[in-house]
């Protein structure tokens, strides 16, 4: 017999529809700053001057951009013409020039030579890509959760191109993955966007932007944005609003603009916030040395991030459960809440996918450890014991782990795998939370006697992939090192069975002894 | 190895299953029409509406039957011969059993309308009712439900989220007032009104119209009016599906019929779940349970009879849940939609009318009757151990923080409760116990 295949199959009756047009605006504008925003890729002249080579003169040393005094007083239309002679240029003067400085080199002098339209009207770009995406982002996202009353706003997912993997999910996947690899590996192709957030890194920082300037802008924006369409969403529950409220403010405050004023100010700077092992490069020699050396204040940033990562972060978790950081908190998991929302069905619930969660999350975090190891060691030997072994560690777990896997993967599978793909089997912080949660923690998922009618919502949108109506409809409370606390499994559940809370740490398992349920 | 064969894998036929697996290694096999596998019925909405798939609706994923040595039997049973203990199947092959479990589920009622079968009118029950609702909703500018009952408000959700104007004929005076209490009733009937829902009270269907390719155009209602429709749901409850007792000599009447052991007239032959009637003495109406839970509940209880442990049904405190739209209830005890004898009531409502706590209880010595609650979330547990313990409409009141299962940081109305309660009845001074407050809400 046929399986049974549901597709929607109706074009629907669109009479009430109330807020079509607006909808319909906001994309087009949308869609405009976008191809505004990636037209940069392609357009733009350079021209190589004096004074452009000297700009790049805190970034660049001067022997290098001496090198490159040939190229002087030549203009391009192709920015691939323009990185091609720089590579050349700098290659013939220097053969063994690493693909890394290389790319420094080509970014800041490319970066510096920009002459043309985005050049000229910076900020009238600026507007009309990202002010102008994010203008019609909002009016498309916003209104259509007006529609009808607050409650759950789950109607069509699946059946929509963009969150059930189909060819809009596929095509956001595709930029997405295409971003990172460029902001990670390639910045130099993504020198006119850099150009564009120029006058807000000068407002704010008042220093010239780079790519992580970039990142970190459009990542505050991400956040803001898609936390405005989370409280539209949820404006019938205060959990999600505060918890969105959170994220919204420690995205902003604590990992944008304090480290921004505090570069400012040219003093050590650190997202107060981003704790260790997430925050990997914290006890590299460089970093010590930077935040050690960095005055009175540079070394109370050094321990706070002692405190934070070894007495903070397993304390509150004992009291609140992860959540507290991972989705109140985490600026990966602020995206994930918030940009990543509209996929987080997305999430493999199957027992293999636990499985293999089981098995990568905790071999990064040995991966993680052993780093970190070698790094203290090395810091306290000077370099006597591990020598150049600890930077190679650190460089694979930055590539594979860091950029690979975080970045790549993590975001850019949100349209295929869902919203927590790094959190879930990647992240190393995540791991030491979830083994307190599971093991000494006050936090639980209190399922409500016999109510469970084995629906199904609270395991599909639980974007970590825990099916938690296998213990749901056990009468079992869910006690799992993965829940980062999200709370969606509990507010889409139709009957009331689910409940966060904290309690007494003891029997968290289950609390009742009901013929009810099972 | 003793076989035993399970008809119907709805909720009871596989909790059965599953707890006879727990206790015994019997050869289990369970046949059912509808679907490979086992699927939660409630959830059906939630497929039509994009919210869920079909497999996410399957509370245990596919190889968990195999490795508990379930067998799994796609097909139709027609008939069953007791004395030689076999069925036989709509496909012509035939299964052996020494025991037999009963567990068809309901079929959707129909009142012999006109026009009742024509294209483009259907009820809700099954996935193929889905299947039907998919192909009969395109293009449609109006469907027409009849009955309101909980399944008829989940088929208007469905279709308003594929932006179907929908109105809804409903017999009684007010939404499902036949169960709920009045005011109960006239929340949820605003309700329905504030989504734009035509709801037409104490209007009966009198016929289905077609047009002339035959598909249904319109309803006519008993006062003449004439809707027109390209969709006509009818949802005026269910009834015990029977159907494959018929030519056996398994006694049934509305339902299979059962005591409380789910032990039919024939040995080694047992029914449970919704088809169930479970006959009680003393002249009491015999018992239908048409709930998921209860289905759960049967079939836990019957596990152990089949494997040798008999084990009488205890119902237990009742208790159900439901969703109108977007307002969510909850019930335990007993609440009557008109007041029973001896019974008074506490009711507050919240002024924007979407909340609301009802609690009945005996006049007499105080005692909670039954509690009916609409947008705040209750703890199972605690309502079950009161009304239990039989505490007092005063003791509910002071402790109802213990109570109160909606999220952290939701508002609470637990004093607002307790403030009514003291200018209801001037001589009484009830003070709320175990408040939350943003202390206990941190370190709680
Ligand atoms: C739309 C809808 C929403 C609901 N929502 C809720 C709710 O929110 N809460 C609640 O408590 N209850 C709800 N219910 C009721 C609940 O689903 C039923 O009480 C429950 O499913 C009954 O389970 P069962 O196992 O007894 O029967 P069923 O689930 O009906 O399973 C019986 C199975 O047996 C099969 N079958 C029947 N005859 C034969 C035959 N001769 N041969 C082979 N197979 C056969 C049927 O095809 C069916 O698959 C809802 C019901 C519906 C229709
Ligand atoms: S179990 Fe619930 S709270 Fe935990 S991550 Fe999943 S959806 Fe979020
Ligand atoms: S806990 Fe709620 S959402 Fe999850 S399966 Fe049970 S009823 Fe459905």
């Amino acid at each position: 017999m046929t399986p049974i295949q549901i597709t929607k199959s109706t074009p629907g009756n669109h009479e009430n529809n109330r807020f079509g047009a607006v909808k319909s605006g906001g994309l087009i504008l949308f869609l405009i700053g976008m191809v505004i925003f990636l037209s940069t890729l392609f357009r733009g002249d350079f021209k190589i001057t004096q004074q452009s080579l000297q700009q790049s003169g805190n970034k660049v040393s001067t022997a290098r951009l001496q090198n490159l005094q040939p190229l002087v007083g030549k203009f391009y239309t192709s920015k691939k013409r323009a990185l091609a002679e720089i590579r050349n240029t700098l290659r013939e003067a220097e053969p063994q020039i690493d693909a890394y400085n290389l790319g420094v080199a080509q970014f800041w002098v490319l970066k510096n030579a920009a002459a043309g339209v985005f050049k000229d009207q910076t900020v009238l770009y600026f507007f009309l890509s990202i002010i102008l995406a994010i203008v019609g982002g909002l009016l498309y996202i916003i209104p259509q959760f007006y529609e009808g009353l607050p409650g759950i706003k789950h109607n069509n997912i699946w059946f929509s191109s963009a969150m059930a993997r189909g060819a809009i999910g596929i095509t956001i996947g595709t930029l997405f993955i295409a971003f990172y690899i460029l902001l990670y590996w390639f910045p130099q192709y993504i020198v006119n966007m850099v150009l564009l957030v120029d006058p807000v890194s000068y407002f704010i920082r008042n220093m010239p932007a780079d790519q992580w300037f970039l990142y970190g802008f459009l990542y505050t924006l991400t956040i803001i944005v898609m936390g405005l369409r989370m409280l539209a969403k949820y404006r019938h529950s205060r959990y999600h609003i505060i918890r969105t409220f959170s994220i919204i403010f420690f995205q902003l405050i604590f990992a944008f603009l304090l480290p921004s004023l505090l570069e400012r100010l040219s003093m050590p700077s650190m997202d107060l916030k981003n704790a260790w092992p997430l925050n990997y490069y914290f006890f590299t020699d460089w970093n010590i040395n930077s935040l050690w050396g960095g005055g009175s204040f540079g070394q109370f940033l050094f321990i706070w991030g002692i405190i934070l990562s070894f007495a903070g972060v397993p304390l509150l978790t004992y009291f609140y459960g992860k959540r507290w950081y991972c989705s109140w908190v985490c600026g990966c998991g602020g995206l994930a809440e918030t940009l990543g929302d509209p996929f987080r069905h997305l999430s493999d619930k199957s027992l293999r996918a636990w499985k293999v969660e089981r098995i990568t999350i905790y071999s990064v975090l040995v991966f993680a450890l052993v780093m970190t190891f070698m790094q203290v060691v090395n810091y306290t030997s000077n370099g006597d014991i591990f020598g150049n072994y600890t930077w190679r560690v650190n460089q694979a777990y930055s590539f594979f782990i860091g950029a690979a896997f975080a970045g790549v993967v993590g975001t850019g599978f949100y349209p295929f795998m869902g919203n927590r793909v790094w959190c879930r089997f990647g992240c190393p912080l995540a791991a030491i939370l979830g083994i307190v949660q599971r093991f000494k923690s006050r936090f639980r998922i209190t399922t409500n006697g016999g109510q469970c009618i084995s629906c199904g919502n609270c395991s599909t949108y639980c974007e970590m992939g825990i099916d938690v109506r296998a213990y749901a409809q056990r009468g079992e409370n869910i006690v799992r090192a993965s829940c980062v606390g999200c709370g969606v499994c509990a507010a889409v559940c139709p009957r009331g069975v689910l409940r966060l809370e904290n309690g007494p740490a003891g029997n968290r398992f289950n609390l009742i002894k009901s013929d009810a349920i099972n | 190895m003793e076989h035993l064969v399970i008809i119907g894998n709805g909720i009871t036929g596989i909790t059965t299953a599953r707890h006879v697996r727990k206790i015994s290694d019997k050869r289990i096999t369970i046949i059912s029409a509808e679907s490979d596998h086992f699927y939660s019925r409630p959830a059906l909405m939630y497929i039509f509406m994009g919210h869920m798939r079909y497999p996410d609706t399957k509370p245990y994923e596919d190889w968990f039957w195999e490795k508990n040595k379930i067998e799994l039997l796609r097909g139709l049973v027609t008939e069953i011969d007791s004395d030689n203990k076999t069925l036989s199947l709509a496909d012509g092959s035939k299964i052996m059993y020494d025991q037999l479990v009963i567990a068809t589920g309901s079929k959707s009622n129909k009142f012999g309308w006109p026009g009742q079968d024509l294209p483009g009118v259907q009820g809700l029950y099954s996935l193929q009712d889905l299947e039907l609702l998919e192909k009969n909703s395109v293009g449609a500018k109006r469907a027409v439900i009849v009955g309101g009952g909980l399944i008829g408000i989940e088929l208007v959700e469905m279709l308003l989220s594929r932006k179907i104007p929908v109105t809804m004929l409903v017999r009684e005076k007010s939404y499902w007032d036949n169960i709920l209490p009045q005011r109960e009733s006239k929340l949820i009937t605003r309700h329905i009104l504030e989504h734009g829902i035509d709801l037409r009270c104490e209007t009966n269907l009198k016929e289905i119209i077609a047009d002339p390719d035959g598909r249904v155009c319109a309803v006519k209602t008993e006062n003449g009016e004439e809707i027109s429709c390209e969709i006509v749901g009818l949802t005026p409850g269910v009834a015990p599906n029977i159907e494959v007792v018929k030519n056996s000599q398994i006694a049934a009447g509305r339902g299979i019929l059962v005591n409380d052991f789910f032990e039919t007239n024939i040995p080694d032959v047992y029914a449970a779940g919704d088809c169930a009637e479970i006959v009680t003495p003393e002249g009491e109406r015999n018992k239908i349970e048409q709930l998921w839970y209860t289905g759960r509940m049967h079939g836990k209880a019957l596990a152990k009879t089949i494997c040798g442990e008999r084990t009488i049904y205890e119902r237990g405190i009742w208790f159900n849940s439901a969703k109108f739209l977007d307002i969510e209830y909850q019930t335990y005890g007993f609440v009557s939609n008109v007041p029973r004898k001896g019974e008074s009531s506490f009711y507050w409502e919240h002024a924007e009318g979407r909340m609301c706590l009802h609690l009945v209880y005996n006049a007499q010595n105080h005692a909670l009757v039954g509690v009916n609650i609409f947008g705040i979330r209750m703890r199972h547990t605690v309502f079950e151990k009161w009304l239990t313990e039989k505490r007092t409409l005063e003791y509910v009141l002071e402790h109802l923080c213990e109570a109160n299962f909606d999220p952290e940081f939701f508002a609470e109305f637990e004093s607002e409760f307790v403030a009514q309660y003291n200018t209801q009845f001037p001589g009484q001074k009830l003070r709320l116990q175990g408040k939350r407050g943003l202390f206990n809400k941190i370190f709680a």
